[in-house]
């Protein structure tokens, strides 16, 4: 559980297109990464290829290294799909199965890794991922009702708990909280709090303050034009990064004074 | 709640008039027109086919063609019927579903958009060529394998045998019809699969799903209403089907799970369209009793499949 990544020289091109530019970071197990950018800037990319989703769009592929834990995720006889069993994502809209009942939901990545497991133990880490999202309280009572009769904010708590059933490493959200209401937002920042003390968290935010509220780590993506490849500008400590960032972009960025 | 209620005494209060738009207004009625028109048609053939009938219904049964009554007169043909419609449904189904899934989720593009083509088109051959194909080149080229399987699988009553010599068996005319029906399911199939909503598809393989999985998981419950549609809409045409039928099959009568001999009962379409030239008097009246009877079987197909479709209602996504 709980594993560090290190990116080394990573290249991110849609085709012929290059989308982010040469990042290397480490991001720490059991901690926070927040992201934060304008939008345009590579975000979401560069939090797709740490699970291999970046290679679903055709002709999309990476250069450079991802190592998990001496694991390198794009080795020659690495395969997606075990990847992204050990690294789990949330979306940033709600995306429960709307043809799954609630106890479904959360169970369907548990078939996927283990189709022989007993109805009792499948029960057992249903509670139990649901508890760890914050979620069985309000739902106990219907897990047989369909995920899509859930608000915004318990549908996405909801997806949380499938991400973690199946125990991942690391959780990857892409602004998870951008569909959601302040109180739902809340609710999900509690959790995020919560999660850190067992697995590696990286959230991309287009919400600075919130950044500032979960993160221990903050990297700051920037554009150097239209067209332009992102870049990774700075990523330090978040304390530092909103108060005496190193880099003049970010200084502006931060302060409202661009994008 | 008495407190909702308006009383007579206490009349409620006055709402406030919504203004009425010409638009609206001619539009909600063009639409009510319609879905009363479709209503009024519905009953209207419903009671041609009972008037039309009745002579038949309180005929003394000797004089129903076969001598033995009305239900001994159309329970082979309705047999047939359902027979043919539903082995063709079982071979055209899965065929169209997976038809349909390797087209959206696993053939290179240009390759699926040909073969997409090529469906539809066949949708668009009228049914006597299909008849003719049947006859021509699918019957002759069962009589070799039918009696091979009544060698070998004989102990199945569907291959019991003997096979027919012409080849103008049951099986053919199920084949041709789970031809005439795959189009139109895959091609309804297809588009459901299609709009797939791409975040649900992300958030199985984002699981760990493979391919397969992912279909399994994403593709295949969101298409389940429209293949159970695309199914109805396949067998009703299947039920319906008059010329294909009509030229393959050598007719003879009997009912049987025989689909090799040259024991055949007839189709309830195939048989009003091969006899109600030479036929008079009661015989016609006979023939549209068999045709109310496929009337109704279509009726309760359809309601069938909309009861299986609203079952699980609140699953379809649809909210
Ligand atoms: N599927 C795609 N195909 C081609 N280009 C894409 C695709 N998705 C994103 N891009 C491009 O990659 C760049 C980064 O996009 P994205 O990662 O979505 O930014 P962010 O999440 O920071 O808003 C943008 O220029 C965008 O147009
Ligand atoms: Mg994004």
């Amino acid at each position: 559980m709980a594993k560090r990544i290190e990116v080394k020289d990573l290249d991110i091109y849609y085709d012929k297109f290059l989308a982010v530019q040469n990042v290397s970071l480490t991001i720490e197990p059991r901690s926070v990464t927040a992201f934060i950018g304008p939008s345009g800037c590579g975000k979401s990319t560069f939090l797709r290829s740490l699970n291999r989703m970046h290679e679903l769009v055709p002709h999309a592929r990476v250069e450079g290294t991802v190592v998990m834990d001496d694991q390198d995720l794009y080795g020659p006889n690495v395969d997606p799909v075990s990847v992204r069993r050990q690294v789990g994502m949330v979306f940033q809209r709600p995306n429960p199965f709307p043809t799954m009942s609630i106890h479904e939901n959360v169970a369907a990545g548990l078939r996927l890794n283990n189709a022989r497991i007993s109805k009792g133990d499948l029960d057992e880490l249903v509670e139990r991922s649901l508890r760890a999202a914050n979620l069985w309280n309000e739902v106990k009572d219907r897990l047989n009702k369909p995920g899509s009769g859930l608000s915004g904010g318990q549908q996405q708590r909801l997806c949380i708990a499938r991400a973690i059933a199946v125990q991942p490493d690391v959780l990857l959200m892409d602004e998870p909280c951008s569909a959601l209401d302040p109180i739902s937002t809340q609710a999900i920042e509690d959790l995020i709090n919560d999660l850190k003390a067992d697995y590696t968290i990286v959230i991309v935010t287009h919400n600075m303050q919130q950044a500032a509220r979960v993160s221990d780590t903050t990297g700051f993506f920037n554009l150097q034009g239209v067209g332009q490849p992102g870049q990774l500008v700075e990523i330090d400590d978040t304390t530092k990064i909103f108060s005496t960032p190193a880099n003049q972009a970010t200084e502006d960025y931060i302060s409202g004074r661009f994008g | 709640m008495p407190a909702t209620e308006p009383t007579a005494d206490r009349p409620a209060p006055p709402r406030a008039k919504v203004k009425q738009r010409p638009g609206d207004r001619i539009f909600a009625g063009l639409s009510t027109g319609a879905g009363v028109l479709i209503l009024v048609v519905l009953a209207g053939v419903a009671a041609f086919l009972l008037v039309e009938a009745w002579p038949a219904i309180i005929a003394p049964s000797d004089e129903i063609p076969g001598r033995g009554g009305l239900t001994l007169y159309i329970w082979p043909l309705l047999f047939g019927t359902l027979i043919s419609a539903f082995f063709a449904l079982l071979i055209a189904a899965p065929l169209a579903t997976s038809i349909a899934l390797f087209i959206t989720h696993y053939a290179p593009r240009r390759l699926s958009q040909a073969l997409g083509y090529v469906i539809d088109l066949l949708a668009a051959i009228p049914s006597i060529i299909y008849g003719l194909w049947g006859i021509f080149v699918l019957a002759p080229a069962t009589v070799g394998p039918t009696r091979w399987l009544t060698e070998h699988a004989g102990f199945i009553p569907l291959f019991a045998g003997p096979p027919s010599a012409t080849g103008r068996t049951m099986l053919v005319v199920i084949i041709v019809l789970a031809v005439m029906i795959l189009p139109i399911i895959s091609a309804v199939v297809r588009e459901a699969f299609r709009q797939t909503p791409r975040l649900h598809e992300e958030a199985s393989l984002a699981l760990g799903a493979t391919h397969w999985e992912m279909i399994r998981m994403a593709v295949l419950p969101f298409g389940r209403s429209a293949i159970v549609g695309a199914s109805m809409l396949g067998l009703g045409r299947a039920l319906g089907e008059t010329m294909a039928v009509a030229i393959v099959l050598s007719v003879s009568g009997g009912v049987t799970f025989n689909l090799i001999s040259s024991g055949n009962p007839s189709t309830i379409a195939a048989n009003i369209a091969l006899q109600f030239p030479e036929s008079t008097g009661l015989d016609i009246n006979a023939l549209v009793a068999s045709g109310l009877v496929l009337f109704a079987v279509t009726l309760a197909v359809n309601m069938l499949a909309r009861a299986i479709i609203n079952r699980r209602r609140e699953f379809s996504g649809a909210n």
